[in-house]
């Protein structure tokens, strides 16, 4: 009450706020496919990377197909298994949710959430897209070289991923590292605009600690990203080097076939630091946005201010720095230095604390919230569910003695797919069912809305809750067949049959997803500016869907910070943060 | 105020409110070009620590045989630090308003840093030429690797040097071309910066035991 009603005297006038100058197309492919709208290049990136995305899904069905009815299918040899399980691996945690959380809502979100006119370069961000999408179309193009893509596995580890023998090691492999090299450098264009965005461009009012989490999310995954992928690009180099021109960075003497080979003294240890270097923070690249959208969803639909923000903030700004020394915790089984596996384990248990008090805080939000049950609230609430359900299988995987039993089986493969497939994805759906009124303008429909969430989510249970079993049988990942053995009962090839229905019918659910946002662009419900009733600046433009420029004539000025949900005494349970104290429509007392 | 003193406060207190009411917001396109840079700068950085520390990692193995000298990067070395004393020349020169020693500042600078590109053009064909000369050997393969991406970094300066070039002739907006300047000069600092520690720690000699006091391991 006294919060709606501090002094108004104080409040700074409107009009000053400083002006960017904007570039104005003419022409349609100025405006839609040349575009330097940050908005319009948002939507380029999420078509695309969508697009390449049911790419890696279709291959995940075809492994599947392979372990739950081995050698049935005449078009998956081992050779193509290895490809599958390589480029859906690699599509779906670069290409897919590295550029649609950070290219796509990334770019859609921050000017619109921090009240700018768009990104700060334009044009550098528009170069951005179109180099991503050459990437793309590189990986696109490694399935039609000879020899097929490449087949080392999504870690790409040397000396195996460039020996003959292993598929796609003569030009699938070229195509994968050169297509990555260009990720890197489209990602770093994009990357320095939401950074310098974030922190230059916001508008009048809108201090860091007033950004609602879902910018914090975004931009602390940026700087990650663009401190990790120098790792990821320099060993991509190397390796090309390594392949192309003899040296030996990573390839030891190796005698194969009964040739010695040409290589000497190359250390495949050190890409296997360098790729994690790179490899662990992008787990929290893909997570930490995740972890802020979904504050925002749950906040918005459950009427209640976040639970603990500050705390929020700092626990996105702890896991950010401590995943960059966590990295070795991957490499368990690579014969490293007990101490040095006891220093690693250490670091990774430590990073829990600010991750279990996101969770706490996510669930705190909820307690005696007002928790509306929309399409986008359930599928937050089945984020926290996955996510729990990979952080406390992380927990296992984090200490050394755990770890390496359970290395390189299933088990890895289930957790790793709870914490960072299932758990990100979730948030992906219910960040595009929550923002899709603001893109278009229409309402996903909700009963489709609602189907696809359930099974989604009840799917993915079904299939990665039993793969924890396969994996403690001793199951190994990444075999195409594993035959007869003692250790693993015949049963377990019954597991193997359900996961396999499973994964096909979660799928094929995605194709009702695909057709809702189809439909609703044509026939859905108008949505209205502001529909969830939402804080924060993106509901509050004069265009729905925005204009290029985003605020109309004048910026938007904020005056409260981006969680004013329910306050006591204001006449409706939200009040926008552009909305002065002295316009607060005060409920009256006699209610 | 700092970021991480930014971050201590509590937004949603009444308080608070009355301060973050006055932050000015959106800052001007010249402070957001600035920002760009260090951001990209700290990326370069980090880019090359990792090849130091690779380099490093690969030194401490029994086999590694250190790289022959090129004595021809100490020539070269001297290039680049003449043409970042001509950038800060140029930059000295445009703040005070003296704008043809500006140009003869930003000239030198590119001629300087052409040179340097092609004294490392000439080391690589002279390594190459050496009977030590070996593709496999690692410490030759990190020498081509780690000059050839530092000299991408030049070229690339190069493109922003050229930009700049061709605006301070006739008529120019003097604020815009002073910041271009600036943001060269710092460029190119930073480059020489890099250089300097990869030359002396990896390019004259078998410094290991160096490198390992600076990483606290020996």
């Amino acid at each position: 009450m006294e919060y709606i009603a501090h002094d108004a005297s104080t409040f700074a006038p409107p009009a000053e706020v400083g002006e960017m100058e904007l570039y104005h197309p003419k022409t349609f492919i100025g405006k839609y496919i040349w575009s330097q709208d940050a908005k319009v290049i948002a939507i380029q990136y999420a078509i695309t990377a969508i697009g390449i995305g049911l790419v890696a899904l279709v291959m995940s069905w075809l492994m599947r197909l392979q372990l739950g009815f081995p050698n049935s299918f005449y078009f998956i040899d081992p050779s193509n298994y290895l490809q599958f399980v390589t480029l859906h691996g690699m599509i779906m945690v670069i290409y897919l949710l590295t550029a649609l959380f950070l290219g796509g809502f990334g770019n859609y979100l921050i000017p619109l959430m921090v009240g700018a006119r768009d990104m700060v370069f334009p044009y550098v961000n528009m170069v951005s897209y179109w180099v991503y999408l050459f990437a793309v179309l590189l990986l696109i193009a490694s399935f039609f070289v000879p020899g097929g893509p490449t087949g080392a596995g999504w870690t790409l580890y040397p000396p195996q991923a460039i020996l003959q023998g292993t598929p796609g090691a003569t030009w699938g492999i070229i195509l994968m590292l050169v297509s990555l090299a260009f990720f890197i450098i489209g990602f770093t264009m994009g990357g320095l605009n939401y950074v310098v965005t974030v922190l230059q461009a916001r508008t009048r009012g809108m201090t860091l600690m007033r950004m609602p989490l879902t910018i914090w999310g975004i931009f602390m995954a940026t700087v990650l990203a663009l401190l990790a992928f120098p790792a990821l690009f320099v060993s991509a180099i190397m390796m090309l080097f390594d392949l192309l021109l003899g040296t030996s960075f990573f390839m030891p003497a190796i005698v194969s076939m009964g040739q010695q080979g040409e290589h000497t003294g190359g250390n495949p240890l050190l890409f296997q630091h360098l790729f994690w270097f790179f490899g662990h923070p992008e787990v929290y690249i893909v997570a930490l946005p995740a972890f802020g959208i979904v504050s925002d969803l749950l906040s918005v639909h459950a009427r209640k201010n976040i639970f603990g923000y500050r705390m929020m903030v700092w626990a996105i700004v702890a896991i950010g720095g401590l995943s960059f020394v966590v990295w070795a915790h991957h490499m368990y089984v690579s014969g490293m230095n007990p101490y040095f596996g006891f220093f690693f384990a250490t670091t990774t248990l430590i990073i829990a604390i600010p991750t279990a008090l996101k969770v706490y805080n996510w669930v705190l939000t909820l307690w005696h919230g007002n928790i509306h049950l929309t399409v986008p609230m359930l599928f937050a609430i089945g984020f926290i569910f996955a996510f729990i359900h990979g952080g406390l299988t992380g927990l296992f995987l984090g200490n050394v003695t755990v770890s390496v039993p359970l290395s390189d089986t299933m088990f890895v493969v289930a957790h790793f797919h709870m914490v960072m497939a299932v758990a990100p994805i979730m948030v992906v759906f219910g960040a595009i069912y929550h923002w899709y009124p603001k893109i278009t303008g229409r309402m996903l429909d909700d009963g489709m809305g609602k189907f696809h969430f359930w099974a989604t989510f009840l799917g993915t249970y079904a299939i990665y809750l039993p793969m924890h079993y396969l994996g403690f049988l001793g199951v190994p990942r990444r075999y195409f067949d594993v035959g007869g053995t003692d250790f693993i009962p015949a049963s377990a090839q019954s597991l193997n049959v359900g996961i396999t229905i499973a994964a096909l019918i979660v799928g094929a659910v995605q194709v009702v997803f695909l057709y809702n946002l189809v439909w609703s662009y044509f026939k859905g419900k108008p949505s209205g500016g502001n529909p969830w009733n939402a804080t924060t600046l993106e509901w509050q433009t004069p265009d729905t869907p925005p204009q290029h420029g985003n605020f109309g004539p004048t910026l938007p000025v904020v005056y409260r910070w981006a969680y004013d949900y329910s306050v006591p005494g204001a006449a409706q349970d939200f009040i926008p943060q552009n909305v002065p104290a002295q316009d607060v429509a005060r409920r009256s007392n006699k209610t | 105020m700092n970021i991480f003193q930014e971050m201590m406060v509590k937004p949603w207190a009444a308080d608070q409110g009355k301060v973050d009411d006055l932050y000015a917001g959106a800052a001007s396109t010249g402070l957001a070009k600035k920002l760009a840079l260090r951001v990209f700068l700290a990326v370069v950085a980090v880019l090359f620590m990792l090849l130091v520390t690779a380099y490093g990692g690969r030194m401490v193995y029994e086999d590694w045989r250190p790289a022959p000298q090129v004595n021809l990067l100490w020539a070269n070395t001297l290039m680049l630090i003449l043409s970042s004393v001509a950038l800060q020349w140029a930059q000295y020169s445009v703040r005070r308003g003296q704008m043809d020693s500006m140009r003869v500042g930003l000239l030198a600078a590119g001629a300087f840093t052409v040179v340097f590109l092609f004294g490392q053009l000439l080391a690589w064909r002279q390594m190459g030429a050496m009977v030590y000369f070996q593709v496999t050997n690692p410490a030759i393969a990190f020498f081509y690797l780690i000059t050839g991406l530092h000299a991408l970094h030049l070229l690339g300066g190069l493109v922003a040097w050229g930009r700049t070039v061709t605006r301070v002739w006739g008529d120019f907006e003097v604020a815009k071309v002073r910041q271009s300047v600036e943001l060269c000069a710092v460029y190119w600092h930073f480059l020489l910066l890099v250089w300097l520690v990869l030359f002396g720690l990896l390019f004259t000699g078998n410094n290991l035991d160096l490198l390992l006091k600076l990483c606290g391991i020996r």
